[in-house]
C-alpha cells in the first residue's frame, strides 16, 4: 500500500460494520431457525467480516493483483481438504 | 568466496523493505503473507477435524450457550476487533510520520490484545472449575471428550498466537519508542499489523464455529 492512502481508507466505517456483523452473528445463533438455514447464515457472516478485514485492514484492496494471487493460493488446498474430510460422512 | 557470497557482495546489503520488482511489495511483507498462508492451512487442518468429530459424533457436543459463556466471548470477539481498529490506525500514524501516534496506537493495542487473552484464560479458569476440562469422560452440562478437546486445541493455539502477537507488539513498541520508524521505514509496523489482523479474521471464524453453531 502506498503511504498517503491511509487517511482515505474508511477503518472506523469497517470497524462498525465489523460490530454490527458480530452481533448479528449472535442474534442467528440464538432465533430458533433451522440449522442449516442458522448454519448457513453464520458461515456467510464470517465469510464476509473477514473478507471485509482481509480487504481493508490488511490493505488488500490496494496491493498489486501478483499478491491477491499468492493470497489465494491456499484457498484450493481449503476447498481440497474441506471436500476429502466430507468423505468421511459419506 | 563462493559464487552465491560473490553475486551477494556485488548486490550490496539487502533491504528488507525495498520492493520487488515482479510482485510488487517488499520482501519483508512478502515473507509475513507466505507465512501467513501457511497458517490458514495450519488453522483450517483444526477446523477441519473440529467439523468432521462434530457431525459425526453430536452426542459429544452441547448446544451452543450450554456449555460456554457466549456473552462474555461475544464481547471479548468485540474487544479483538476494536485492537484491529487500533492496530490500523497504528499503521496509518506512522505512514504520517507521527510518532506520538503510532506509540499511543500501539499501546492500545498491546491494552486489548492483553485484554483479550486474560477474558479467555478467566473463561478457562471457570470453565476448569465447572468440569469441563480438555479429557473429562462426560460432562455435567452436557457433551463428550471430544468436545472439551476440540474446544481447549482450538482455541488454545489461537490464544497461543495472539499470546505471540502482544509479545511482538511490545517489541514494535520498543522500537518506536527509539524512532526506528517513519513514513519512510514502516515494514516492521506494516508486517505486525498483518500477522494482528490474521489472528483477528481467524478468531471471527473460531467463535462462529466453535460458540455459535
Amino acid at each position: 500500500m502506498q503511504n498517503g492512502e491511509q487517511s482515505h481508507q474508511p477503518y472506523m466505517l469497517i470497524w462498525g460494520i465489523l460490530a454490527f456483523l458480530m452481533l448479528a452473528k449472535v442474534g442467528v445463533s440464538l432465533v430458533g431457525m433451522p440449522q442449516w438455514m442458522s448454519i448457513s447464515f453464520l458461515v456467510l457472516i464470517s465469510l464476509v467480516s473477514a473478507l471485509l478485514v482481509a480487504l481493508y485492514y490488511m490493505h488488500l484492496r490496494s496491493e498489486p493483483k501478483k499478491l491477491w494471487i499468492l493470497a489465494a493460493v491456499p484457498f484450493p488446498l481449503v476447498i481440497i481438504l474441506i471436500l476429502l474430510v466430507i468423505q468421511d460422512f459419506g | 568466496m563462493s559464487q552465491t557470497a560473490a553475486v551477494s557482495a556485488a548486490r550490496g546489503p539487502v533491504d528488507p523493505t525495498r520492493p520487488e520488482p515482479g510482485l510488487g511489495a517488499y520482501n519483508l511483507k512478502l515473507g509475513m503473507w507466505v507465512f501467513l498462508l501457511s497458517e490458514v492451512m495450519f488453522f483450517t487442518s483444526l477446523i477441519g477435524a473440529y467439523i468432521i468429530l462434530r457431525f459425526a459424533h453430536p452426542e459429544h457436543f452441547a448446544a451452543p450457550g450450554e456449555v460456554l459463556n457466549v456473552p462474555l466471548t461475544a464481547a471479548n470477539t468485540f474487544v479483538l476487533i476494536c485492537s484491529s481498529v487500533t492496530m490500523v490506525k497504528a499503521f496509518a500514524a506512522i505512514a504520517r510520520d507521527d510518532q506520538k501516534g503510532l506509540q499511543l496506537w500501539l499501546v492500545a493495542t498491546i491494552i486489548l490484545g492483553s485484554t483479550f487473552v486474560g477474558v479467555q484464560v478467566y473463561e478457562y479458569i471457570h470453565l476448569f472449575r465447572d468440569g469441563f476440562v480438555p479429557n473429562a469422560a462426560a460432562y455435567t452440562a452436557g457433551g463428550g471428550p471430544l468436545y472439551g478437546s476440540t474446544f481447549y486445541l482450538m482455541t488454545g493455539f489461537h490464544g497461543l498466537h495472539v499470546s505471540i502477537g502482544v509479545g511482538c507488539l511490545i517489541w514494535v513498541l520498543i522500537q518506536a519508542i527509539r524512532g526506528r520508524y517513519s513514513s519512510s521505514h514502516l515494514g516492521g509496523v506494516e508486517v505486525m499489523g498483518l500477522y494482528w489482523h490474521f489472528v483477528d479474521l481467524v478468531w471471527i471464524v473460531l467463535f462462529t464455529i466453535v460458540y455459535l453453531i
